[in-house]
């Protein structure tokens, strides 16, 4: 009845690790702890929502998580890229707070505007607005008037989590999965004189107390054709190898 | 036995468009009104008819006649309106009332003869009672049945016993016999009737009596189920009888306030009950409302009147809310004295079968209105936005913003070619308003741009006042903008791009009133 020949998995498992130990200890236990890291997500259920392509792979977990907050450093073009997937999938979106977000911009960016509300003065009940319109929308987009205070901060932030809303704060943000910041900006197609803006190569940088170690791209931000994508030269093999 | 017609009574109001667009613009009826749409004229006043202005003139053409025309615009829904008080007037006086058109209704007039001695003095009656409604001189025709009661209603005068016209009782074959045959072809004529009436004229019939001196076997063989129709009105035989209309409830509410209340929330407390009763009676009128007028009296005599559109159904909390924002936006214009009066009456309702929700719920479109009302209850009604992109060349023309719950009206199509807009790439931060901002060259002087277009110097850098300047690394323009130069806001500009030392984008205007930052590519 029992077959004794065929090894369980359970013990081919111990069999490999027992290998593993006699090869090299140090890489053994950086090996364990990525899986102890894996295993151990930081939320119980978090789940991703549609996220650009060229941004995801930067992302920790690959892509926006439903109920966190993210941290995005004053570029509106950037916003409207992240927006734009799970707009096109058919969640509804939220400003609040941002008189100035450029409507059109966001509707070339592929933003559905027939899904996109706006708040642009909550004044002072930015933070009842921005919890209100949270218990109802996908994504939330706000800047803080002023530095919100800790409790309020934790209060949305549980808001968030058990509703599934992700929030895009422009600006600074206490408890952040991510924070995605823009520098090396280089405009194409515009002279001393001549020419006009058609594209632009910047260079984007996520920073998220999960990964450690920063993670950057070289993106168009939007090329000619008016689509965002990856650059080929990247900029983090330059970083290590030059100079 | 022999069939007889039914005696009918037809109420005429000459000029009904002008007469309650009048009332209700308060101008004097005697004045030279048009009404116009898609601008051309689509009734006139007798004053302005007497400087030959008519149905179909083109509104410049109408101007010049004139000079001194009022020219208002056509509001069918303001004609129906504006009838209706006569209508009730009359269901008062005689049951079963038919509208026919605006301006134009029909009553059985039997019993109303007897009850008041007579016809003529039943249609005299009838006349005085919707002049003291405001029909603004009322005629009666009073015939068998209600074409031939037509034919006699603008066969009356203007004054005292001529406003109403009896044609005895089988009386109306000679009444209609010298009568043009044109009559049949008109806006109430049965379907084809126009083509018949065509081939009347060429066969040499010319006259009602005419036709209907031809056998009406031959006209039913020849002419159809139309040519008898029409053959029986010319012979004075209308059959049709009058189909009185069901009166519609009541379902305004009414709120008095004496004292007159000076406090928001007093007038949105005092509104409540009434709300929740409005909404009780259009309930169990088996409907729902899905926009509501609003009039608000104040006690210096001013009137504010808003319609509110809901984008699923009102409930009592939403009227209330309704009423409270329309408080608070016309302080801003001047509604200053303490509030008297509160009327809200339904603009749209629809049956309540098409607004049950579902077992299954009605997906998340209720969730999201619910918490985005919530927003609009803390905020007022115009702090949630729905953006819509429409025509225009600057940028902040062609961004359109909606309240949520409202409809968006865009005058300017966006597909349009709208030579002269910005090219792709968009800023995405377009600033509202725009930031004043200075612009030198290298060697610290101030840019500017003459007539043909000519930079003074090359922008070297820019600032925003109170913050370092920007050193510009490259820019482009300066493209002009000169729209309208035809109306009050004309717009003459030029734009540049520039770029600053950060990579950093902007969108500079120069105008008659300096340079401004209108945009930030970011």
């Amino acid at each position: 009845m029992f077959e004794y020949g065929v090894m369980t998995p359970a013990a081919a498992t111990l069999d490999s690790a027992e290998h593993a130990v006699e090869s090299s200890a140090p890489g053994r236990v950086a090996e364990l702890q990525a899986r102890i890291r894996s295993m151990q997500a930081t939320k119980l259920d978090s789940k991703l929502i549609p996220t650009h392509p060229a941004i995801a792979g930067l992302l920790p977990g690959g892509g926006l998580q439903q109920g966190a907050a993210y941290s995005i450093d004053s570029s509106a073009m950037l916003l409207m890229t992240l927006l734009a997937a799970p707009s096109a999938a058919g969640s509804w979106c939220a400003v609040v707070g941002i008189p100035e977000f450029g409507v059109e911009a966001a509707g070339h960016a592929g933003v559905d505007l027939d899904r996109l509300v706006l708040v642009p003065r909550p004044a002072e009940q930015w933070l009842t607005v921005t919890a209100a319109i949270a218990d109802v929308m996908s994504i939330v987009v706000t800047r803080p008037p002023k530095r919100a205070t800790d409790s309020s901060v934790a209060r949305l932030a549980a808001r968030l989590r058990q509703r599934g809303t992700t929030l895009l704060v422009l600006g600074s943000w206490p408890q952040t999965e991510a924070m995605l910041s823009l520098s090396q900006s280089t405009w194409h197609g515009i002279g001393d004189g001549h020419g006009h803006l058609s594209s632009r190569e910047v260079t984007i940088t996520v920073t998220s107390r999960m990964t450690g170690r920063p993670r950057s791209t070289r993106l168009w931000l939007p090329d000619t054709g008016a689509v965002v994508r990856r650059a080929e030269t990247l900029v983090d093999d330059t970083r290590r190898y030059g100079t | 036995m022999t069939w007889e017609p039914p005696r009918v009574a037809l109420l005429w109001c000459p000029d009904w468009p002008v007469t309650a667009a009048a009332q209700h613009a308060k101008l004097p009826v005697d004045a030279a009104i048009a009404l116009v749409s898609n601008g051309v004229v689509h009734a006139s006043s007798a004053a302005a008819r007497v400087e030959g202005i008519r149905r179909g003139l083109r509104l410049r053409e109408a101007q010049a006649r004139h000079p001194e025309l009022a020219v208002l615009d056509y509001d069918a829904a303001l004609d129906n309106r504006a009838f209706e008080p006569i209508i009730t007037a009359l269901e008062s006086l005689v049951p079963g009332v038919q509208v026919l058109r605006p301006g134009l209704c029909a009553v059985r007039v039997r019993g109303a003869a007897r009850y008041y001695g007579g016809e003529l003095s039943a249609g005299l009656f009838l006349a005085g009672r919707a002049d003291d409604e405001g029909a603004g001189g009322a005629r009666v025709g009073i015939a068998d049945g209600i074409f031939t009661a037509d034919q006699a209603a603008r066969r009356t005068g203007a004054q005292g016993k001529d406003t109403v016209h009896v044609v005895a009782a089988g009386h109306s074959a000679d009444f209609l016999a010298p009568l043009g045959i044109g009559l049949l072809d008109d806006q109430q004529g049965p379907e084809g009737a126009a083509a018949i009436v065509t081939l009347l004229r060429r066969l040499g019939i010319r006259t009602l009596g005419d036709f209907a001196a031809l056998p009406a076997d031959d006209v039913t063989a020849r002419f159809g189920s139309t040519g008898a129709r029409l053959h029986a009105l010319a012979s004075g035989r209308d059959s049709w009888p009058v189909t009185p209309r069901t009166p519609p409830r009541d379902l305004d509410v009414t709120v008095d306030f004496e004292p007159a209340l000076e406090r928001v929330d007093q007038v949105a407390f005092g509104v409540r009950a009434a709300a929740e009763r409005f909404i009780l009676d259009i309930t169990a009128a088996k409907l729902v409302c899905t926009a509501i007028r609003v009039e608000l009296d104040s006690d210096s005599g001013e009137l504010s009147e808003r319609v509110w559109l809901h984008p699923r159904s009102f409930t009592a909390g939403d009227v209330v809310d309704r009423v409270r924002w329309q408080l608070q936006g016309s302080g801003e214009v001047g509604l200053s004295s303490g509030i008297t009066r509160v009327l809200v009456s339904p603009d749209a309702v629809d049956a309540i079968g098409n607004h049950e929700s579902g077992l299954w719920g009605q997906g998340p479109d209720e969730r999201i209105h619910h918490g985005l009302s919530r927003v609009q209850s803390m905020l007022g009604h115009g702090a949630v936005l729905m953006p819509g992109v429409g025509g225009g060349r600057t940028l902040r023309d062609r961004q359109q913003f909606v309240a949520w719950g409202d409809r968006l009206v865009g005058d300017r199509p966006a597909e349009q070619p709208w030579p002269g807009q910005l090219p792709t790439p968009l800023p995405g931060t377009v600033f509202s308003p725009r930031h004043p901002v200075h612009v030198f060259s290298g060697s610290g002087d101030s840019v500017s741009v003459d007539e043909r277009g000519a930079l003074s110097a090359t922008p070297a850098m820019f600032s925003a006042t109170g913050t370092p300047s920007r050193t510009l690394t490259a820019w482009a323009g300066p493209w002009p903008i000169d729209e309208r130069w035809w109306s009050e806001d004309a717009t003459n500009a030029w734009r540049f791009q520039a770029v600053d030392e950060t990579g950093c984008a902007w969108l500079l205007v120069l105008d008659a009133g300096g340079w401004w930052a209108e945009a930030r590519y970011d």
